[in-house]
């Protein structure tokens, strides 16, 4: 199978600190790939650099064979991929509808608009009730919900999603990662970065273990999970 | 006439001097939701809009609602040439360099205006023969009242429906939220913060035409005072907040108005920044606005 993403030994700078030095990663059609690591490892600087918030001063990344790196962020939502930022970041001042319009805002084929929202609410009933409510008074599980149905609006091919089980209760947690599956399944190809990385290498095919800006380790989730160093550094033995 | 009908001819007064507070707030208001930025050339720009439309009607003879529009579509433009030439490259500067440029960008507005249209005041053309007057019971409200009320309202219900209902509205208010995450929906956000700019000073182009319309005079430094006041107005509504700054402005312009009619029209102008320090000191977040916002 083909590449669909690939990052080519980017260097990623904030001012004089370098997060990201010389970061190699890919992700291929219909995988769900996650990128794990400890705090402050560079995860979510690189997801942000895959969509467009930040240049990366050295290296590339291909989406689909053609360049995107230094692109501004609305032509890489363009492109196909869409972003469920950390933290979840919804329009607190706006309605659960409203939130989900944005995400569909890079797009003008009204049909294709209204059957994503079918297919959200479909995949998120409890939006569907909340719709007409402001988003900040969701609780922290719907809010991860809408963060995700936000970004599927876009329709895109590859969904980018930052530590989505954070600040969530087990129980949620685990359906919030059944959904990422049923996602996935239903055709789209997922780069999920998590810090709960017992959860994130059950359902991803392979990983990266990313530290201090640099990939330590890569391979197949199921084997990464089994390994001495991963289960030592990140599974807490 | 008695004390009552003083009271309601004064609010008739001040809701016409507020309309135009109102006015010139929105763009505060708005730019400062948007880039976090006190635009302190907003009063010039409303300046030039006022000349725009003076010499529409004077030179180019036309009526009072095309050079209301052309104003209005010039003004605007350079509003987003002003954000894209001075403020856009400083995107990621420190907000002083910001603040200070706006100040830079101010004089500039003045200054150049004296150059190319003199600093001698000039004297809009009577739209109105200012002797009719509408009697309503015992109150006079004149055409010049009626003009003003009615765009102000008109330009408040458009503002809002872009705001609420269109997609660039939503867009505006996803940047002015968040700009980063509304980037990730897909958003240009520096198209947006254009289009913020020009509706910003489209709308104070209008409040300086129907000024011009009011008082009749106009010159390159008559945006400072109103500039100033309408940023009194942006505060004490809650600065980011739309219906803040239409009620702010009304609101002080109705205080200015008693303060002129019952006290003396010289404490006018303290009474404004007698507000702003009294905001500022008990309620910082204004009327309509969210708490704790950070200020510049
Ligand atoms: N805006 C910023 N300015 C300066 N440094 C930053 C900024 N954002 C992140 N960094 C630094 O870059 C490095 C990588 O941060 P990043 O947020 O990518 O880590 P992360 O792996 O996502 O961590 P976490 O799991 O805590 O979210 C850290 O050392 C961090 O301090
Ligand atoms: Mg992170």
């Amino acid at each position: 199978m083909a590449d669909m993403l690939e990052i080519k030994d980017i260097h990623v700078y904030y001012g004089a600190i370098h997060a990201i030095k010389g970061v190699s990663l890919s992700v291929r059609q219909g995988e769900i790939v996650t990128l794990i690591g400890s705090n402050g490892a560079g995860k979510s600087t690189t997801l942000r650099t895959i969509s467009g918030l930040l240049k990366p001063k050295e290296g590339d990344i291909l989406f689909e064979g053609e360049s995107i790196a230094g692109r501004p962020a609305q032509d890489i939502v363009k492109a196909g991929i869409s972003q469920v930022p950390e933290g979840r970041r919804i329009f607190a001042n706006m309605t659960v509808m409203e939130n989900l319009e944005l995400g569909a805002f890079s797009r003008s084929d009204a049909d294709g608009i209204e059957a994503d929202m079918h297919m959200v609410f479909k995949r998120f009933p409890r939006l569907l009730e909340r719709k007409e409510q402001a988003a900040g008074t969701l609780s922290g599980g719907e809010q991860q919900m809408l963060a995700m149905g936000r970004a599927l609006m876009s329709h895109p091919r590859l969904l980018l999603l930052d530590e989505p089980s954070m600040g969530l209760a087990p129980l949620l947690i685990r359906e919030i990662f059944s959904i990422i599956e049923d996602i996935n399944r239903a055709g789209t190809t997922v780069l999920l970065v998590e810090q709960n990385a017992n959860m994130a290498l059950s359902i991803a095919h392979r990983a990266y273990v990313l530290e201090t800006g640099r990939i330590a380790l890569s391979g197949d989730a199921k084997e990464l999970a089994a390994s001495e160093e991963v289960r030592k550094a990140y599974l807490g033995g | 006439m008695d004390f009552m009908s003083q009271v309601v001819q004064q609010l008739i007064n001040g809701v016409s001097l507020g309309s135009i507070y109102a006015l010139i707030a929105l763009g505060y208001t708005m730019v400062y939701g948007i880039i976090k930025l006190i635009n302190f050339a907003h009063g010039d720009i409303y300046m030039v809009g006022a000349y725009i439309g003076f010499f529409a009607v004077a030179n180019a003879g036309l009526g009072i609602f095309p050079a209301l529009i052309i104003s209005m579509v010039l003004t605007g433009l350079l509003g987003c040439l002003v954000e894209r030439v001075a403020y856009k490259p400083l995107r990621h500067a420190p907000r002083i360099s910001l603040l200070i440029t706006a100040i830079g960008v101010s004089f500039f507005l003045e200054y150049a205006s004296m150059l190319f249209v003199s600093p001698t005041p000039r004297t809009f053309p009577e739209i109105f023969d200012s002797s009719v007057a509408y009697h309503i019971g015992e109150f006079i409200v004149n055409g010049q009242q009626l003009l003003i009320f009615a765009i102000t309202f008109v330009l408040t219900v458009l503002l809002t429906y872009i705001v609420q209902k269109t997609k660039i509205g939503k867009a505006m208010r996803a940047v002015s939220f968040d700009t980063e995450t509304a980037q990730l929906m897909g958003i240009d956000a520096n198209r947006v913060i254009s289009a913020t700019f020009g509706i910003g000073s489209a709308l104070a182009a209008a409040g300086g035409v129907l000024v011009g319309v009011y008082y009749n005079s106009i010159d390159p430094l008559m945006g400072i005072m109103p500039g100033l006041k309408a940023f009194v107005a942006a505060v004490l509504g809650g600065i980011g907040s739309l219906p803040g700054a239409v009620v702010g402005g009304l609101i002080l312009g109705v205080i200015e108005a008693f303060v002129s009619g019952f006290l003396s029209s010289t404490f006018r102008d303290a009474a404004a920044f007698a507000i702003l320090i009294l905001v500022l000191l008990f309620r910082p977040s204004g009327i309509f606005g969210r708490d704790a916002q950070e200020k510049v």
